[in-house]
């Protein structure tokens, strides 16, 4: 049996497809940016007077995000956008790069949003099996806008198809 | 290297059995095998989950739908009657494999989880009420749990969990204590999917009988890894997959003992489980036929049986020898690591799993990297949510093995994981 042994990390980096998920087409930039974020999450934590509060999860996966969204006094402009929760690196990541990027966005933008906002922002090709961990926190935020708007009526988000 | 001499069986050999063994992968996953990127030898520890299927099994299927495909049961033509003969003997082949005393006792269903369902229907919602109890382990898997916890909710009955101590066994204490008077069905599973817990099946089969109640063994994974005689242990029933034990899919066995299904009522009604019918009325075919409405999966159950005798083939000592083999050796290489969990007993008393977590690597993210060495496990709650809660985890990484596999797969997974910590460190 072929037994390929010991890899150092720097080639096994510059092979690998999940690398290349978690490093970005096999830039050294993207892998910083995404393990990066997973290892030092931005805007991590709670807010004290979010506008509105919204929970979800991968059920299978047991990922978790709870996301606070504080808006400007138009009421339609995310203001400021924290997070907290448990879970692999792709969704964790995927909540820490939303709330760096959503402030400034109105709310209807946030709606307009999808799947390939989200693998763009991520910068990397998302394996079938992993997309819902990447679209977790931006489907949360995009439920709980809704509910605070009073479109949707759900206490939680789940990513199940 | 000599390495064979040194396994319980004929790793060598068997191997030369299942040519998916030799594929590569890494490639598009829409052109399987074919792509250029498909350069990387695969290690398949995933077998707790499917086991992979011998070319005789394969022969198998082909033969009945290249040779004598037809209905069984329904025509006075050759083809029906061979297909039929083949078919009612992979239940005596089965029956023989588990020490069941013959066909009648042998109900071919779907897979494990139809099993339960079948008990759960057709014995419990009749035989439950308020005033009974359904004893279960914290260990069981979503087929028993669930199935349960339903049919308690619909019958009134209540449910209760044999505790799982910090080793990963059953407190047996415990069982004493919640298997009373009350209890009409204990349904515990032989070996963990999760924890590679043996449990003492017999020991809980005399604590139930001693109330009256019956007992159901979840043998998912026992069947395929180690010899089983139910007679011995004397479960009421027992149920396993097909596709565990190098069989297809979507097929799988009840076992009963032939009073306890002589006296249920039919799960499925239709065709072929039928004796005589009029407009109001109908009466039932024998046993097992009783049990198995419609056209079954006849190609499933014939090479089902085929499965059967490629693993009496092996010897099924032998290969709990070699399953218990590589736990070990799994167990022992994962605990080199500082920051690794592994879950359930200890590596020299456990079935041939280990299911583990990397300080500071999620599952899902380590089965990814793993995957890229082509090294393929199972990541997530293995349909064990609760045990997982009760572990304080969300999911964990599993490795699972079965008679194909050989210590240097593991050592492809440990270097996997050693790639995977280093990368999150």
């Amino acid at each position: 049996m072929a037994h390929t042994g010991p890899r150092t990390p720097e080639s096994f980096y510059a092979k690998v497809p999940y690398l290349k998920l978690l490093m970005g087409m096999g830039s050294d930039m993207y892998r910083q940016q995404i393990l990066d974020h997973y290892k030092n999450p931005r805007n991590h934590g709670e807010l004290e007077d979010p506008t509105f509060t919204h929970v979800g999860e991968n059920p299978s996966c047991g990922d978790t995000i709870k996301i606070d969204v504080r808006l400007d006094d138009d009421g339609e402009t995310i203001d400021y956008v924290s997070f907290s929760g448990d879970g692999c690196a792709i969704s964790q990541a995927s909540a820490s790069m939303l709330t760096e990027r959503l402030p400034g966005t109105t709310l209807g933008e946030l709606a307009e949003m999808d799947r390939d906002d989200v693998v763009e922002m991520l910068g990397v090709d998302i394996s079938p099996m992993r997309i819902k961990c990447a679209v977790l926190a931006e489907k949360v935020i995009q439920d709980g806008a809704k509910i605070h708007e009073g479109d949707l009526d759900i206490d939680e988000t789940t990513t199940e198809e | 290297m000599g390495v064979q001499e040194s396994y319980p069986i004929d790793v060598e050999a068997i191997r030369a059995d299942f040519p998916i063994l030799d594929r590569l992968v890494g490639g598009d996953v829409e052109t399987p095998g074919q792509g250029p990127d498909d350069d990387t030898p695969l290690y398949y520890l995933d077998n707790a989950a499917t086991s992979h299927t011998p070319e005789q099994v394969v022969e198998a299927i082909s033969d009945y739908y290249r040779g004598y495909n037809a209905n069984v049961h329904r025509g006075i033509h050759q083809l029906s009657q061979e297909a039929s003969v083949a078919y009612e003997e992979a239940h005596d082949t089965v029956a023989d494999f588990i020490g069941a005393a013959g066909r009648e006792e042998i109900v071919f269903t779907k897979n494990t989880t139809e099993a339960e369902n079948l008990v759960a229907y057709a014995w419990g919602l009749t035989e439950l009420g308020p005033d009974d109890s359904v004893v279960l382990s914290e260990m069981e898997h979503h087929a028993s749990l669930v199935t349960w916890q339903q049919i308690a909710k619909r019958t009134g009955a209540e449910v209760r969990y044999i505790r799982v101590d910090d080793d990963g066994y059953l407190d047996m204490d415990h069982a004493a204590e919640l298997i009373d008077d009350s209890t009409a069905m204990v349904s515990v599973v032989h070996v963990s999917n999760t924890l590679g817990t043996v449990n003492p099946v017999a020991d809980l089969a005399d604590l139930a009988h001693d109330h009256d109640a019956l007992i159901f063994v979840d043998g998912a994974q026992s069947a395929p890894t180690r010899p089983v005689d139910v007679e011995a242990m004397d479960a009421d029933f027992f149920a396993f997959s097909g596709h565990k034990m190098c069989g297809p899919t979507g097929i799988g066995a009840l076992y009963g003992k032939e009073a306890i299904l002589e006296s249920m009522q039919p799960y499925l009604y239709g065709g072929d489980m039928i004796r005589r019918v009029t407009y109001e009325e109908s009466t039932w075919e024998d046993l097992p036929w009783k049990f198995e409405a419609g056209t079954p999966s006849i190609a499933q159950g014939i090479a089902f049986a085929a499965a059967v005798d490629y693993m009496e083939e092996i010897g099924m000592d032998a290969v709990q020898a070699h399953e218990e083999l590589l736990a070990e050796y799994a167990y022992d290489r994962l605990s080199e690591f500082d920051g690794v969990d592994i879950y359930g007993p200890p590596g020299d008393d456990r079935g041939g799993l280990v299911a583990f977590n990397v300080e500071g690597v999620h599952a899902h993210d380590l089965s990814s990297i793993v995957n890229d060495h082509g090294v393929a496990i199972r990541a997530g709650d293995h349909c064990t949510q609760p045990l997982h809660d009760k572990l304080g985890i969300a999911a964990s990484a599993r490795a699972s093995f079965y008679v194909y596999n050989t210590r240097e797969e593991i050592d492809e997974l440990i270097d996997a994981v050693t790639d995977a910590r280093d990368l999150f460190a």
